[in-house]
């Protein structure tokens, strides 16, 4: 392979806030390991948690849920027709975790034992549940992901070898994200007087898994829409609507759910008096939930990528404030404590996101993670095939 | 035995010595303590009227702290103390999210960070420096259960000075600090939002299903990949049976 094969990123504006971004956040990473987490955040000890739990992991392990979901669809239910996005969201997925890894670097007060959890075990704490289903499921998204690298450099053996244990890394990768976006909610279930009602739930694991689907698949959806704009893939809009038929049912039952609970423990009460709580938690059900489930319900939004987008950029923003919500909007509420993102904060979150798209680009470039043609022929195309051979019997 | 500490209100003069012992005994710079933070695991409350509360660590019989702690560096002795072991720690800080008294302090201005919370000077050959410290023996220590029915007994003979409640005998499922005084917890400036269940139970409701998740779960997935994998088969094998009869045709 020759140097002028590998062609060099364009230098345009994006490029360059995302250069910006990552200078302030090497500056930042010095500041914060020679003089603590307090030199960098508005972290109290009132307030432990802020902006990178609630956005960087909470956010960032749900949004890479379409991972084990479209792997799911795929390798488990043979839906073999979803394999065009398979790649992209498995890489997605995988940069995901990676970033999450990398944000609990920043957070955590002695990254450098990240690794007890292996040896020193606590198997009553959430937290212990929660580390090694970010390391478990972290090897299997790099595993599911070699099969791109491997094609890359034409490793045929070990492509094999990787195809036949493929089945079993997908289940392994189902069962851990179930457990690893369930245990995120369980978090919250120690803290029973911390966390406002209409956010506290014993159903909590439960509805952050049927949240972590629906926003897995809506980022699916909304990053197979970039990835159109910015590499000219053509994009599957067939296969991008029938998964928002899906996110429709995922919507409704995650509606269901909740409001099942919040009726059932009384807490839709405390919306009054109206606070910004309680508009915080308006906007997340009505326009992150209710909304797109009724918009995407209809075929109209579903004829056209980009109202797709836009329907699920909706469940997006949704599903990021709900985990705010509760994080954050929430223990605020519950305590009387305040808490607003420093600067430098927002800054390591903004140049995290800026992190995972560069490599996004930099995965799509120099490697195969968009099928070049069509394996796969169009799902109405077989049963028509099949009707006509029976008539012609 | 099981050691626990007794804070009587009522006994409280304000002097400060359990908190000046508090300080020297863990090595901290004395200076006026209003609040937990990183170099102060005890203080005095003034509610006025003479009425001073203490606040320290409650040392919970089944503390949501150690629970939480996903590597063990929080855990509670049978001897009673609930102490922390820095080496293990990762610094999560869910220890902090998980106390229902808001204890444990953080050093948020430390390259490399400890929580610090009371440890009922779990180390010291003498037992606690606070109740060593009391010139009044409003804090006294010993072992818990001796100490409960000693404040029932306190309660019993002088309903007139007491408000009849024991603070730590149920909160949080009990703890190994216990606080009467002359009013209720609330008057007296004491967390009582915890309720009296053992918080870690709110998590293990969620968490003992975890083994299920897995066993069911590789069940379900791996028969659904087996049986859809099977209806692919048969249609391949099909449509290889039909191109023949075609061919025959």
């Amino acid at each position: 392979m020759s140097v002028k094969g590998w062609k060099l990123p364009r230098l345009g504006f994006w490029w360059s806030v995302a250069g910006i971004l990552l200078v302030l956040l090497t500056a930042i990473a010095v500041v914060r390991y020679t003089k603590g987490l307090g030199a960098v955040t508005n972290l109290t000890d009132g307030f432990p948690w802020g902006l990178w739990i609630g956005f960087d992991i909470l956010c960032g392990v749900g949004l890479a849920a379409g991972g084990f979901a479209i792997a799911a669809t795929v390798h488990v239910f043979h839906l073999e027709e979803f394999k065009p996005i398979l790649r992209p969201t498995i890489l997605t997925a995988f940069l995901g975790y990676a970033l999450v890894i990398v944000a609990l670097l920043f957070d955590l007060g002695k990254p450098w034992n990240i690794w007890h959890p292996i040896v020193m075990w606590n198997p009553r704490s959430v937290m212990f549940e929660v580390g090694w289903c970010v390391m478990l499921y972290t090897t299997v998204l790099f595993l599911e992901f070699l099969p791109v690298v491997f094609e890359r450099f034409r490793l045929g053996k070990a492509l094999k070898l990787l195809a036949k244990v493929s089945p079993l890394l997908v289940i392994l990768g189902v069962i851990l994200s179930t457990l690893h976006q369930s245990s995120l909610g369980s978090l919250f279930l120690i803290l029973p007087h911390k966390v406002h009602p209409l956010w506290y739930s014993p159903l909590q694991p439960v509805l952050f898994f049927v949240s972590a689907v629906a926003a897995g698949l809506a980022m699916t959806v909304v990053e197979s829409w970039f990835s159109r704009r910015a590499f000219g893939r053509p994009i599957e809009t067939q296969l991008l609507a029938r998964l928002s038929r899906t996110s429709v049912v995922v919507l409704a039952l995650y509606l269901a759910l909740r409001l099942r609970d919040l009726v059932g423990r009384r807490a839709l009460q405390s919306l009054f008096p109206l606070t910004l709580a309680s508009w915080l938690f308006l906007a997340e059900i009505l326009l992150g939930v209710v909304v797109p489930m009724v918009a995407l319900a209809s075929p109209w939004t579903r004829s056209s990528p980009r109202r797709l987008a836009i329907a699920q950029g909706m469940v997006v923003l949704g599903f990021i404030l709900h985990r705010l919500n509760v994080s954050i909007t929430a223990v605020e509420a519950a305590t009387g404590y305040r808490y607003l993102p420093a600067v430098p904060e927002f800054l390591v979150t903004m140049g995290l996101v800026a992190l995972g798209m560069l490599a996004f680009a930099a995965a799509c470039r120099y490697f195969p993670v968009f099928p070049e043609a069509r394996v796969v022929p169009e799902p109405e195309a077989a049963p028509a095939k099949l009707r006509q051979a029976v008539v012609d019997a | 035995m099981s050691r626990g500490i007794l804070v009587d209100v009522t006994k409280c003069i304000g002097c400060g010595s359990c908190v000046e012992a508090c300080q020297e005994a863990n090595g901290q710079p004395p200076h006026e303590a209003r609040h937990f933070d990183s170099d102060t695991f005890t203080y005095l409350m003034d509610r006025g009227n003479d009425v001073y509360v203490r606040r320290l660590c409650m040392h919970c019989m089944n503390p949501a702290c150690a629970s939480a702690c996903p590597v063990s560096a929080l855990q509670k002795t049978a001897a009673g103390p609930v102490v922390y072991d820095p080496s293990r720690c990762m610094g999560c800080r869910y220890c902090m999210v998980a106390c229902p008294f808001g204890v444990p302090t953080y050093e948020w201005n430390s390259p490399t960070p400890r929580i610090r919370k009371c440890e009922m000077c779990a180390k010291r050959p003498n037992g606690p420096a606070c109740a060593e410290a009391c010139p009044t023996g409003a804090t006294v220590t010993g072992d818990r259960d001796e100490l409960l029915a000693e404040a029932r007994k306190r309660i019993a003979n002088d309903p007139q000075t007491y408000y009849p409640y024991i603070y730590g005998e149920k909160e949080a499922g009990g703890t190994s600090v216990l606080v009467i005084g002359p009013k209720d917890p609330a008057a007296l400036g004491l967390p009582t939002a915890v309720g009296t269940e053992p918080l870690p139970q709110l998590t293990w409701r969620a968490l003992k299903h975890v083994p299920d998740v897995v066993l069911f779960g590789g069940v379900l997935l791996s028969g659904f990949w087996w049986l859809t994998k099977r209806k692919e088969e048969v249609a391949k094998a099909e449509g290889r049976y039909r191109r023949e009869e075609d061919h025959e045709r």
